[in-house]
């Protein structure tokens, strides 16, 4: 007994010495191999094929992967913690990257910051609009889309299709983003039918499937025969509405695979135009800019193509609003504007056009919605 | 226990880690995947050079603290898996003691907002010890839906009445001034919570292993008839324990807040309370073995983000290979026992 | 009014049948004077090996069926490890539950995008004329099933040979070891059971309601209906009637909002939480629950 506990004993050890040695290895690192190339860092926060928020960034990172002279490396689900600033400290010093992009909002402050100081060689874009001038670094970028405008159309698209006149919207937190979401809808759609009343659920995060399932039924449940969602995978929304026989509104990607009969239309990122150009600008050896932001017109969102249940006046409209957009002309916040509590929001007159810096304080709930943002 | 029998024990374990290793490279190599290569990136990745190290300690302060939440208790006989409720509220703690308190200086505000934490964490755990002393409501299951209570509580605070209005995308509490935030050891990455665990560890240990006081929590966990024959109160030792882990539990979130986010969302509940029950079960809820427990953890944690990028691992490999050590630990102590049960004869 | 109550139920049949399958075989193993915490590895796992199945084979049921053979695996690991000597089965459930869902979303990568065929519904309230009774009384084969097993396992262990062998194992191994039963072995076959059907409950979750597989798709159901199990005094019937409840509970934040209500919502999301709390401190006591078998201790 006693020799045969001393010889696992001997085999242990050995096992324990090898996995040391192998810690001084490592394989070689990408960048090692092939210096001329720039090496381009994507960090998300959830699985890359979320057919939503993480998707549609991992469909830019794959447009990017095709360009010559650039190679890519990705991590998924990094919570927003400590362990995000790891990994893009990880991309940098181990695999040699000089362009990060950190996708998810609640890693600017301060994650991103804390990195960019560290590493003021290398470009840090991130999507939301905080980078402020004088308060953050020259090496962070913040870029932005006007989703919403996707969403005002959506809106439109649900106003003609609805016969029961109640549109649902499950959301996730009422954070100005989302509120602007639901607005956006919201007027879209009583821009074609002012009787129209849209009903919000917050789920209460990112990621709730069971919730979402559970807000999408309640809301059809409840009369609404057109849903559209503020959440970071559409996925059960779009396969409920599905299931249940009513139509839907995709929003982040395109999720017309999971609805074939029930999905109108869908307001979509085009990360894959929009990050060709800045890894373009990089390697040609300029910032890309520090506070990026476009809509439509910019060639930032776009929309899925039409599901077999729009109609041809719905196309219609949908085109003119769009037309407008792209031109430049559509204001979708305008005076006068009441919240749903009857307050006024927005004076008689008054234009909030996209930049507007009011709009991204939004907290409020246009007449129409029924809901409240929760705080007051 | 004498020399001979804590090397035997301690080969059992790390021979354990190793097969468990051993399968998951075996796993990785099924996928196509080349096991060498895997490994020795996984090495490097957790111990192979500073940037590594401090990857890892940075990923190894919480869990001390966090394990001794369930370690501590456990000693009573009390299986708490709460922790991350307990981390959150001493998230919570801190920021409102950073509100309260915020206009103190460095030497005093720091401690009283770690404090906060910390005692927000003890009341927490606290809770179930004293529902399973007065109305025999079983701890384990008590602990976790106060983990789902406190979360929901957490929220609402902090993206409700404690909101920074400033923090509009991102519901934020309002932050911990610059002052009062935990600082950085030397000019590493790592904070001053990996001390704080360190020391909670080592003094936990010492607590339970010499003291009167450890001496008849570990007695009332082992037999509570004994313990009362003794005369030790059959009260105390339960709600003491689980204050005590509470408020690591707690100093952690504080830290957490103080260190790395400097405000508390919803960020903060990333799974690091969970994590400690694991450390805890592993290191057989002996609080100086949680050390080196925590310290493998972090590594392999560490090594997760280049494992993704140079081998296409998903993230879920790692939590794989977590499972498979853990599980290898628990055959091997099984199988030590049974060897030592037929050496008796 | 009738709308939100409409809700409620329609909610309650909805998000019960997990907590309903899991909480009945963790009856099953708890009788038998085992505890497995490892049940939320095991509700993950069904849901994968029930979708993945279900996404090959073109048919939910063969996707019911996997998921029932997946969780009594894993069911059979948990109750091999706990048999062995020196081992405690909270850690083991512990290491199932790391294991079960490491392997889960491992192997779950690939199915995260494509959708497999779902589980059918039996539309009961034809005969409604108001879509929220319709929709209300739209239930699934599987509730059906955990509906009929409720009252189907009290009696089997009450008057039958197997439930009374079960219980002698979980109430005087002794006994049931000089009757000649091997308790190690019952309680092996209990804990596959329990797995078995806490992986159908997971197939509920990918292959209905919500009907797909992320990796969000259980918050803590597995461990949840562990404590349903403590709360409804190890009684099958009891397991009904607090998943039900647990189930309304669960969509009460979302019934609220869908007519308006949404002030304190992440309060809501805690309800299932706080009722248990609350229902199991003023029915507890200090001597002890009654009715909890009395092989079953924490540690081993």
């Amino acid at each position: 007994m006693q020799r045969s506990v001393s010889r696992f004993q001997a085999v242990v050890a050995g096992g324990l010495a090898a996995f040391l040695l192998s810690c001084s290895g490592g394989s070689k690192a990408p960048a090692e191999s092939a210096s001329k190339d720039l090496m381009v860092g994507f960090i998300y926060v959830g699985p890359k094929d979320d057919y939503g928020y993480n998707q549609a960034h991992a469909e830019g990172a794959a447009a990017v992967k095709t360009m010559p002279g650039v190679k890519v490396v990705e991590e998924e689900k990094v919570p927003e913690t400590v362990e995000v600033q790891k990994s893009m400290e990880g991309m940098i010093t181990q695999d040699g990257a000089k362009l990060i992009f950190p996708t998810s909002f609640g890693y600017f402050d301060p994650h991103v910051l804390e990195v960019a100081k560290k590493y003021p060689d290398v470009i840090f874009l991130h999507a939301g609009g905080l980078w402020t001038e004088g308060k953050h670094p020259k090496n962070v970028g913040s870029y932005f889309g006007y989703i919403d405008e996707g969403q005002y159309l959506n809106g439109v698209i649900a106003g003609y299709t609805t016969k029961t006149k109640k549109l649902g919207f499950i959301a996730a937190k009422p954070i100005p983003q989302v509120l602007r979401n639901v607005n956006a809808f919201t007027l879209g759609a009583r821009s074609v039918n002012p009787n129209i009343v849209v009903t919000v659920v917050f789920t209460g995060d990112w990621s709730m499937p069971v919730a979402e399932a559970n807000a999408a039924n309640s809301l059809i449940d409840q009369g609404a025969d057109v849903l559209t969602m503020h959440v970071d995978s559409p996925k059960v929304v779009v396969q409920t509405a599905e299931k249940r026989g009513v139509y839907v509104a995709g929003y982040h990607a395109d999720q017309s695979a999971l609805a074939p009969k029930g999905y109108l239309t869908g307001a979509e990122w085009n990360w894959p135009e929009v990050y060709k150009r800045f890894v373009e600008s990089v390697k040609g050896g300029k910032s890309p800019g520090n506070f990026i932001r476009g809509g439509m017109k910019d060639g930032f969102v776009k929309m899925s193509p039409f599901g077999p249940a729009v109609s041809a006046d719905a196309k219609t409209k949908f085109e003119a609003v769009k037309a407008e957009m792209m031109a430049g002309n559509f204001v979708i916040f305008k005076g006068p504007l009441k919240d749903n509590k009857g307050k006024e929001v927005i004076a008689a007159g008054t234009s909030l056009v996209q930049t507007d810096p009011v709009l991204e304080g939004m907290d409020y709930l246009v007449t129409g919605v029924v809901g409240s943002t929760g705080s007051k | 226990m004498e020399l001979r029998q804590l090397v035997s024990r301690i080969a059992r374990q790390v021979g354990a880690l190793l097969f468990g290793l051993l399968l998951f490279l075996i796993f990785v190599a099924v996928q196509g995947r080349n096991p060498l290569a895997v490994l020795s990136d996984l090495a490097f990745g957790a111990f192979g050079n500073s940037f590594s190290w401090q990857n890892t300690l940075v990923r190894t302060a919480p869990l001390l603290l966090t394990a001794l939440c369930t370690i501590v208790p456990a000693q009573a006989g009390i299986v708490i898996i709460g922790n991350e409720g307990a981390l959150l509220m001493g998230g919570l703690g801190a920021v409102l003691g950073s509100m309260a308190f915020g206009f103190l200086p460095p030497a005093a505000g720091i401690p009283v907002i770690l404090i906060a934490g910390s005692l927000l964490g003890a009341i927490w755990i606290s809770l179930s010890g004293i529902l399973r002393q007065a109305r025999g409501v079983d701890p384990t299951i008590s602990s976790l839906l106060l983990h789902y209570v406190g979360l929901a509580i957490f929220l609402f605070l902090v993206e409700g009445p404690l909101r920074d209005p400033a923090t509009l995308n991102k519901p934020s509490s309002w932050s911990i001034p610059e002052a009062l935030r935990i600082g950085r050891l030397g000019s590493s990455d790592v904070h001053v919570g990996l001390v704080l665990g360190l020391i909670a560890c080592l003094g936990m240990w010492v607590l339970l292993k010499y003291s009167a006081w450890g001496f008849g929590v570990r007695i009332a966990g082992g037999n509570p008839r004994t313990a009362a024959m003794m005369g030790l109160p059959r009260n105390s030792p339960v709600i003491a324990v689980c204050a005590i882990g509470g408020a690591c539990a707690g100093l952690a979130g504080a830290v957490e807040v103080s260190a790395i986010h400097y405000n508390a969302n919803a960020s903060l509940a990333s799974g690091y309370g969970f994590s400690g029950i694991l450390v805890a079960f592993a290191a057989r809820q002996n609080p100086l073995a949680a050390i080196p427990v925590s310290l493998l953890l972090g590594g392999l944690h560490a090594a997760g983000g280049i494992l993704q990028r140079r081998h296409g691992l998903s993230d879920a490999s790692i939590n794989v290979l977590q499972g498979l050590m853990f599980l290898a630990i628990l055959m091997a102590d099984g199988w030590g026992a049974s060897t030592r049960r037929t050496a008796k004869g | 009014m009738l709308s939100f109550i409409m809700a409620l139920v329609a909610g309650a049949v909805r998000l019960s049948t997990p907590f309903l399958f899991v909480s009945l075989g963790e009856t099953i193993t708890e009788k038998s004077g085992r505890i497995n915490l490892g049940l939320e590895g095991i509700l993950v796992f069904g849901a994968l090996s029930g979708f993945g199945a279900s996404y090959l084979s073109g048919s939910a049921l063969i996707g019911v069926v996997a998921a029932g053979i997946g969780g009594a695996l894993l069911g059979a690991i948990h109750g091999w490890l706990c048999g062995r000597p020196g081992t405690s089965s909270i850690a083991v459930g512990i290491a199932m539950m790391v294991f079960g869902l490491g392997i889960s979303f491992y192997l779950g990568k690939p199915l995260i995008q494509p959708k497999a065929p779902q589980l059918p519904d039996i539309d009961l309230g034809w005969w409604a004329t108001s879509p929220a009774v319709r929709a209300a009384l739209r239930i699934n084969l599987l509730f059906v099933l955990g509906l009929l097993m409720a009252p189907f396992l009290r009696w089997a262990f009450r008057s039958t040979r197997y439930g009374l062998i079960v219980r002698m194992a979980g109430e005087n191994a002794q006994a049931a070891r000089a009757a000649g039963y091997s308790v190690e072995c019952v309680r092996l076959l209990a804990t596959m059971a329990g797995g078995a059907l806490g992986g159908i409950g997971g197939s509920f979750l990918s292959l209905y309601y919500p009907g797909a597989w992320t990796e969000g798709l259980s918050s803590g159901q597995g461990l949840m209906a562990v404590a349903l199990v403590i709360f409804a005094r190890w009684d099958p019937m009891r397991c009904l009637w607090a998943s039900l409840i647990f189930g309304a509970a669960g969509s009460l934040g979302v019934a609220l909002q869908s007519i308006g209500i949404s002030q304190g919502f992440h309060l809501f999301n805690a309800a299932p939480a706080m009722l248990t709390l609350i229902i199991m401190t003023a029915s507890s006591s200090t001597s002890g629950n009654s009715g909890r078998p009395r092989e079953l201790t924490v540690f081993s």
